[in-house]
């Protein structure tokens, strides 16, 4: 079995949604993915960072937690908060719903994750944070073996 | 920056290059905003045709201009060729209300229609 693990944290500006993309595909480019897979993986990321700036820290001063891990051709990534929490996270991803309608937000973040990646979980406790945990598993890196 | 704009009245093209994220957005959001309310400006053309990502965030910038060109009886117009960023404009349910080209030239030669 090969695992790999790797932890980083930030502060919650929106600068750092493209460090953390590029930081989650350096860390998959070693199971070897497919343009596409590496597109879905930077997109899904994205989608949750944003999330934990905009609605779980609502623009605030907060710390933002990306985990990832690799074990054999499966790689895990988990976005953590310690924001406001989801009141409802079945409302929340439905599609197209969003809290935030003033700020143009086109409710499809969840969607996109679910999408992209193979399973999505998602934690949550109000004024506690949230906890967003999602898998995929490269299929390159089978072919190889 | 990201994106550059360019006015060939009717029409305000907004180039975008790397990466669509909220960040980007929030930026792009304001200046296309603010050259759009001047004179003689009906019709935005977005060129996602440099992109090598866009997220949700940029189906939200498109979404909040598409409400804008409406209230001046305009249109929106996208160019992609990425197959990635076509994907996500499928999900969106965009291509229902806005038309895709591949190109400036197509999408002005069919706003002029």
């Amino acid at each position: 079995m090969d695992k790999n693990y790797m932890k980083l944290e930030f502060l919650s500006r929106s600068n750092n949604e493209s460090f953390a993309r590029v930081v989650v595909a350096a860390f998959a480019s070693q199971l070897d993915p497919t343009l596409e897979e590496l597109s879905d993986i930077k997109t899904a990321v994205s989608e949750a960072v944003t999330n934990a700036i905009i609605h779980g820290y609502e623009y605030g001063e907060g710390t933002v937690i990306l985990e990832a891990t690799i074990e054999d051709n499966v790689i895990e990534i988990v976005v953590i908060d310690k924001g406001k929490g989801i009141g409802d996270i079945k409302q929340a991803m439905e599609p197209f719903y969003t809290s935030k309608p003033d700020l143009e937000r086109s409710g499809m973040g969840f969607t996109v994750m679910e999408t992209f990646m193979d399973d999505l979980q998602v934690e949550s406790e109000k004024d506690v944070g949230t906890k967003v945990i999602m898998r995929k598993k490269i299929n390159r890196s089978i072919d190889k073996e | 920056m990201g994106f550059t704009l360019e006015v060939k009245k009717p029409n305000l093209i907004v180039h975008f290059y790397g990466e669509l994220d909220h960040h980007i957005t929030e930026k792009a959001r304001l200046s296309i905003d603010q050259k759009y309310l001047e004179n003689d400006i009906k019709n935005i053309i977005l060129d996602l045709s440099q992109l090598t990502l866009m997220d949700s965030s940029g189906i939200g910038l498109i979404m909040g201009r598409y409400k804008n060109v409406i209230s001046k009886n305009g249109k929106i117009a996208l160019i992609s060729s990425n197959v990635y960023i076509d994907r996500l404009i499928k999900m969106s349910g965009l291509l229902k209300i806005i038309n895709v080209y591949s190109n400036v030239d197509q999408a002005i030669t069919n706003l002029e229609r």
